[in-house]
């Protein structure tokens, strides 16, 4: 993985001393708490419901045991040993205490760590899919594009202060790992016939209260031209997209109301300026970062491997594991291997300080000191041989770790919702417990097999609601909560945004509306089929007719306006 | 006499920002004694006889106004100021580079309006050598947000070359 250089230490390091200066200024009342906002939020610092939350930055999701480390013990030294791991690939820290924030930031500062652009209206931390580097389906490794996108985002003089929040995705394999169409500038990496690597360029993606899919500005964007293209699209948003309502001042407002056409015009006009000019990334650089993510020293190994093979014949419990959490590597007789966050009863995505030290030996152990996070709150081994996947198998399960569900019903992605976040609408953990205790027979699980399940507790859309099959979004009315359910989205090179199935629901009523949408599913589907095939087959109307029977009682004549807006979107 | 920064040093400045009352047009308002900038719909307005009356001249954007309506005319201004109305609108942001790469505006350009330190440094890095500080704060603490960094990532207008081309001339130095 990149490995910080003098430069990029200094300057993280420069970025600790600014904050603390930030932090004294407001503590000695030179910086009000306006003034300080905007400061602290870009370098990761909320005020939640009960206090500070400090959002640290894993760029593309890339971490090494000795960074995990690092976390588990800020996690116990200044938090309650708890990380909880988000769709951009961060780490949120619940419960730091204000002042000790800029401690924190030293400590990341480290093991080459920040917590730089995690929130506030600038460049994002930026993604990508987490088997990079390892995908059977890759064109190319997407992480040296991140790691210059990294440091040409880091603190860009012209776009700290955007209209709204930025975020950026990279993919690079034939399935879209990164939902880049569900991002403000979504990257495809691809090649031409001349077999030089290039960009599709999506922009105008997001989810939020106006969820849509990015849309192609850009056919073939050379590798070179990557910065300058960029800053020619973050001008134009930055002179003109709105400012007047922050509802309405992400880039797909502005794209929507140009349209693309005349969006991509203004954008092509600002780069004839730009284009060519020393931002225009040479060969040689693209070198250098990719040795950075040169492949770790696989041996030449057996494939399939014999043993492993056996054990999976004899041992039913490993066999659903390697089913649900093995995933397929590039290279014969290893394998990735997810770690499940989803165990039941744990809020998705939490990760204690002891299961951080476990992934982090694991990591050393048994895949070269290395792991990831993915968007879908989990944590991935990337190389593991196949040979050792039972002990590894073995020591997660020992540390909950090994719940075999990824890709069920019950890897839900969800956000910290109103029991920790202040813009929350409604609790979604909650919602997360009872989903998995109303399916918690893995056998009914595996019987039911793909599905997207996400959870989000407002608008903000933070547990990405609009691109699950099934997605549940938690709405106040008069202070209770209520959860509107969305069905038909997708991520993927097939993302779509869901549909909104109806009237909200209360709490209690969730688990089995849920159990109503898969009994649609379980009594229509052919062999083959996904709940997603089934769905797109017969159409939304069963599955509607199905949830809402008996409960008509419940189903108020108009839809409230704050739903309309989801409806109409 | 007010303070300014301009560059890295704390100066005397008597250049006055006109501003449009109620009432007043950019075609009637009357033009004060001294070095005053004026608003861009004041020049656009009174383009002739301002230039007529031979004083150095300086003119104000607005965030929302480009610096495309001065573009012919850069070479004319002593200082062009850029507002920011909020700390967090980072439209004039765009404006300075505009007017120092694509313009080539080698006079002053000023940060006018609610001016922090803990913007200076990206001020600077987009071409603003001179920064109208907000009155409530204090000036000579706020030159330390001149220097935050000592290396950045991005080519700007203090410093052409990205990063990687300079590790890279390093490298094969």
């Amino acid at each position: 993985m990149y490995r910080y250089d003098s430069t990029d230490q200094q300057i993280i390091d420069q970025r600790v001393a600014q904050y603390r200066d930030q932090m004294a200024r407001h503590l000695a009342g030179e910086l009000s708490t306006d003034e300080l906002r905007p400061l602290r939020l870009q370098n990761g610092l909320y005020i939640q419901r009960h206090g500070p939350m400090l959002r640290i930055a894993i760029p593309y999701g890339m971490l090494s045991a000795a960074q995990l480390r690092k976390l588990a013990e800020i996690s116990r030294r200044y938090d309650r040993g708890v990380g909880h791991f988000t769709t951009r690939q961060n780490m949120q820290l619940n419960w730091p205490q204000f002042e000790e924030t800029p401690e924190i930031l030293a400590e990341l500062a480290s093991v080459e760590m920040h917590a730089v652009q995690t929130s506030g209206n600038c460049v994002r931390n930026i993604t990508t899919d987490q088997f990079a580097g390892v995908a059977p389906d890759e064109l190319t490794d997407p992480r040296p594009y991140c790691e210059l996108l990294r440091q040409w985002s880091t603190f860009h003089p012209e776009f700290a202060f955007l209209p709204r929040k930025f975020k950026i995705a990279v993919n690079a394999a034939a399935q879209d790992r990164a939902v880049i169409r569900a991002h403000d500038i979504g990257l495809d990496l691809v090649s031409d016939d001349r077999g030089e690597i290039g960009f599709r360029v999506f922009v105008g993606g997001g989810l939020g209260r106006t969820p849509m899919l990015g849309k192609l500005v850009r056919d073939f964007l050379p590798r070179r031209h990557l910065l300058s293209y960029l800053d020619a699209i973050l001008r134009v948003y930055n002179r003109y997209g709105r400012r007047d309502n922050m509802y309405k001042a992400r880039i797909k407002i502005l794209v929507q109301a140009l349209g693309i056409e005349e969006f991509a015009r203004q954008v092509e006009e600002e780069w004839s300026h730009l284009r060519d000019g020393p931002t225009t990334v040479p060969d040689e650089e693209f070198a250098r970062i990719a040795q950075h993510f040169s492949p770790p020293p696989w041996e030449t190994l057996p494939s399939p491997d014999p043993a492993h093979l056996n054990r999976i014949e004899a041992d039913r419990a490993f066999a659903s594991w390697v089913k649900r959490c093995v995933h397929a590597h590039r290279t014969p007789g290893y394998a990735a291997v997810t770690l499940s966050l989803k165990a039941p009863g744990v809020a998705p995505g939490d990760i204690t300080d002891g299961q951080m030290i476990a992934v982090a030996e694991l990591a050393e152990r048994f895949s070269f000191g290395e792991l990831r996070v993915t968007h879908e709150q989990n944590v991935v081994l990337a190389d593991v041989r196949q040979r050792d996947l039972h002990e590894v198998w073995q020591i997660a399960r020992s540390h909950r770790l090994a719940t075999a569900n990824i890709g069920l019903l019950t890897d839900m992605i969800c956000c910290p919702g109103g029991d920790l976040c202040a813009l929350a609408n409604a609790r979604s953990i909650p919602i997360a417990t009872a989903v998995q205790d109303r399916f918690d027979d893995l056998d009914y699980l595996y019987d039911i097999g793909d599905v997207s399940l996400n959870i989000s507790g407002c608008m903000n859309s933070c547990g990405h609601h609009h691109v699950a099959n099934i997605g549940i979004l938690g709405v106040d009315k008069n202070d209770e909560e209520w959860y509107q359910i969305t069905i038909g989205g997708q991520q993927g090179k097939e993302a779509a945004i869901g549909k909104v199935i109806g009237p909200s629901f209360y709490a209690q009523e969730v688990p089995e509306v849920i159990a109503a949408l898969i009994a649609v599913y379980l009594e229509q589907r052919t062999p083959s089929e996904r709940f997603i095939d089934t769905l797109q087959r017969i159409g939304i109307e069963p599955f509607k007719t199905r949830a809402y029977a008996g409960r008509d009682r419940r189903r108020p004549a108009k839809v409230d306006n704050r739903e309309k807006e989801v409806v109409n979107a | 006499m007010p303070r300014i920064i301009r560059n890295t040093s704390i100066v005397e400045d008597d250049w006055q920002v006109l501003t449009l009352a109620e009432g007043e047009t950019p075609a009637a308002v009357a033009l004060p004694a001294g070095p005053v900038l004026l608003p861009l719909a004041v020049w656009l307005a009174r383009r002739d006889e301002i230039i007529a009356g031979g004083r150095p001249i300086g003119v104000w954007l607005d965030s929302h106004e480009g610096p495309e309506a001065l573009a012919g005319d850069v070479d004319r201004f002593a200082v062009i100021a850029v507002n920011f109305p909020k700390f967090t609108d980072g439209r004039s942001y765009s404006s300075a580079r505009l007017l120092r790469e694509r313009y080539h505006f080698a006079g002053e350009i000023r940060a006018i309006g609610d001016v922090l330190q803990d913007q200076l440094f990206y001020m600077r890095r987009c071409g603003i050598d001179a920064y109208a500080l907000r009155a409530d704060k204090d000036i000579d603490r706020a030159l330390a947000g001149l220097s935050v960094f000592s290396e950045t990532y991005q080519a700007a207008v203090d410093q052409p070359y990205p990063l990687f081309r300079r590790r890279q001339a390093q490298g094969s130095a």
